[in-house]
């Protein structure tokens, strides 16, 4: 099970919580901005609370598509309709349709409760999308933004070797 | 033979299409078809463009319509029947004899395979469709042996397509009422079997215990690997016994058997799978694609990665290569 690497969760771990959801929104919104249409696929479920909460990391992700709203936190998971935990390298490649859900559900990567409805519509909707985080990281990086990318896609490659799909 | 790949999404179509697939299967996002989960399948507009972008390739694209009419509301199932035909998808998928007699009587020159939905396993049942809707192909279901196969190729007069690789359904499909038992819907009636509505997951000392509307369907151990929260599939106290009664978790893989299915008479190799995400379509395709093209001794090392990605993470042979009475 691939696990964020230190050098990478500790700075994470330790910046404040605004910080964190700072970057997170942003970069949110910058997905959501390449990608308006992102969730038509979901119909009823915009309205789901979905929670993200990686397994290396002290965070849970709140996301109501409907609000376009993501709240970060800390403890807890937060009241939500659906959850699903993993590792954050897995959770993205979930998010950019690089890994199979059901693949990662089987090997027990993953685990899921609340609303299965809502969580399997997520991840149809997610999967019909192109998103691809590393640009959109990279975007945020104002004149750094290729040499963000191109670290982003590296970690990408590195964090997801031997589990993503030989993509064509 | 033919490869038929599956596609859940526009984004699985294309890369079906870039993997090499010779046809991809789709269907319309209602009850229409028998994988009618949330968020999965395609517009009329998505099905057009694929359509048009499969044609550029030289692909084939199939539409299945392999859900049962309900009384009443047959309208759906003719509308969607005739704007696949309009749209133009190169043949139809369909289970139930009065939609095939609509499509026969309707449009004689559009291509009409018979899905596996039909449970049509006999030359008589096969003969019938062909002679009554005049349809071209029949899908087997996943109970008949290789030897059986062939059998049956020798007495009918159509192309034969079997499941080659993906999620393994021991019933007989399209009669098979487990689902509709534990949750009031089915996948023939309603396009799901064993529904995510019905659907809990929850964690009990590092074991993983699914259930399916009042039943508790499986307890995977702590690095167990697990499947689809299937009543077929699940694991029963059987007579003091603790087992799964009817059939592990576990996906089909009959790579192994190509060379025999191809001389039992088999015209296309068909892959399971509408509901798995792109990845897992690109990734069968294309292994299954150089599959077909390399020798026995080097296709299992080609395919043995997607045990990993199936069911249980394990494979069978099934019915197909049957060791038991």
């Amino acid at each position: 099970m691939p696990t964020l690497p230190p050098l990478l969760a500790k700075p994470v771990e330790i910046a404040p919580l605004w910080f964190v959801e700072r970057v997170a929104r942003a970069i949110f919104s910058s997905v959501l901005k390449a990608h308006p249409d992102l969730f038509d696929r979901l119909g009823q479920y915009k309205q789901t609370r979905y929670c993200f909460s990686p397994c290396d990391l002290p965070l849970h992700f709140r996301v109501v598509p409907a609000a376009q709203s993501l709240a970060v936190s800390r403890g807890e998971p937060p009241l939500a309709d659906a959850r699903i935990e993993g590792p954050l390298a897995l959770l993205l490649g979930l998010l950019e349709g690089r890994c199979d859900a059901d693949a990662l559900f089987f090997s027990r990567d993953l685990s899921v409760t609340g609303d299965m409805e809502a969580m399997l519509a997520l991840r149809n909707t997610l999967d019909d999308s192109a998103i691809d985080l590393p640009r959109e990281f990279g975007a945020l990086a104002g004149p750094f933004s290729p040499l963000v990318a191109a670290a982003a896609r590296h970690i990408r490659a590195r964090a997801l070797e031997g589990r993503d799909a030989a993509w064509n | 033979m033919e490869l038929i790949c599956p596609a859940g999404t526009p984004a699985a179509f294309r890369e079906a299409l870039e993997a090499g697939a010779d046809a991809v299967y789709c269907g319309f996002r209602d009850e229409t078809n028998a994988r009618n989960f949330p968020g999965l399948n395609f517009s009329r507009e998505e099905l057009r463009q694929s359509i048009m972008l499969a044609r550029r390739k030289g692909v084939q694209t199939f539409v299945a319509l392999n859900t049962f009419m309900r009384a009443g509301d047959e309208a759906l199932w003719y509308a969607a029947a005739d704007d696949a035909v309009a749209l133009g998808a190169d043949a139809l998928i369909v289970a139930d004899f009065g939609l095939m007699a609509y499509v026969a009587e309707r449009y004689p020159e559009q291509r009409l395979h018979v899905s596996v939905q039909a449970s049509a396993s006999n030359p008589d049942a096969i003969r019938f469709l062909v002679e009554a809707f005049a349809a071209k192909r029949v899908v087997l279901p996943r109970v008949l042996t290789v030897q059986d196969i062939a059998r049956l190729t020798r007495q009918i007069d159509c192309e034969v397509e079997v499941f080659a690789f993906g999620g393994l359904c021991v019933m007989a499909e399209g009669r098979c009422s487990l689902s509709s038992y534990a949750t009031g819907k089915s996948p023939n009636m309603n396009g799901v079997c064993s529904p995510a509505s019905h659907v809990r997951y929850r964690e009990e000392e590092g074991a993983l215990v699914s259930e399916l509307g009042a039943y508790t369907i499986n307890r995977f151990g702590p690095g167990e690997a697990s499947g689809y929260p299937t009543l077929c599939k699940g694991r029963f106290d059987v007579g003091g016994t603790e087992g799964y009664a009817f059939e592990d978790p576990v996906s089909l893989d009959v790579i192994d058997e190509i060379d025999a299915l191809k001389a039992a008479g088999v015209s296309a190799l068909k892959i399971e799978g509408r509901q798995r995400g792109k990845a897992y379509v690109a990734e069968v395709v294309s292994s299954l694609k150089k599959a077909l093209g390399a020798t026995p001794a080097e296709r299992s090392a080609l395919v043995s990665r997607l045990r990993t990605m199936s069911e249980g993470q394990r494979t069978t042979s099934g019915a197909y290569d049957k060791r038991w009475r």
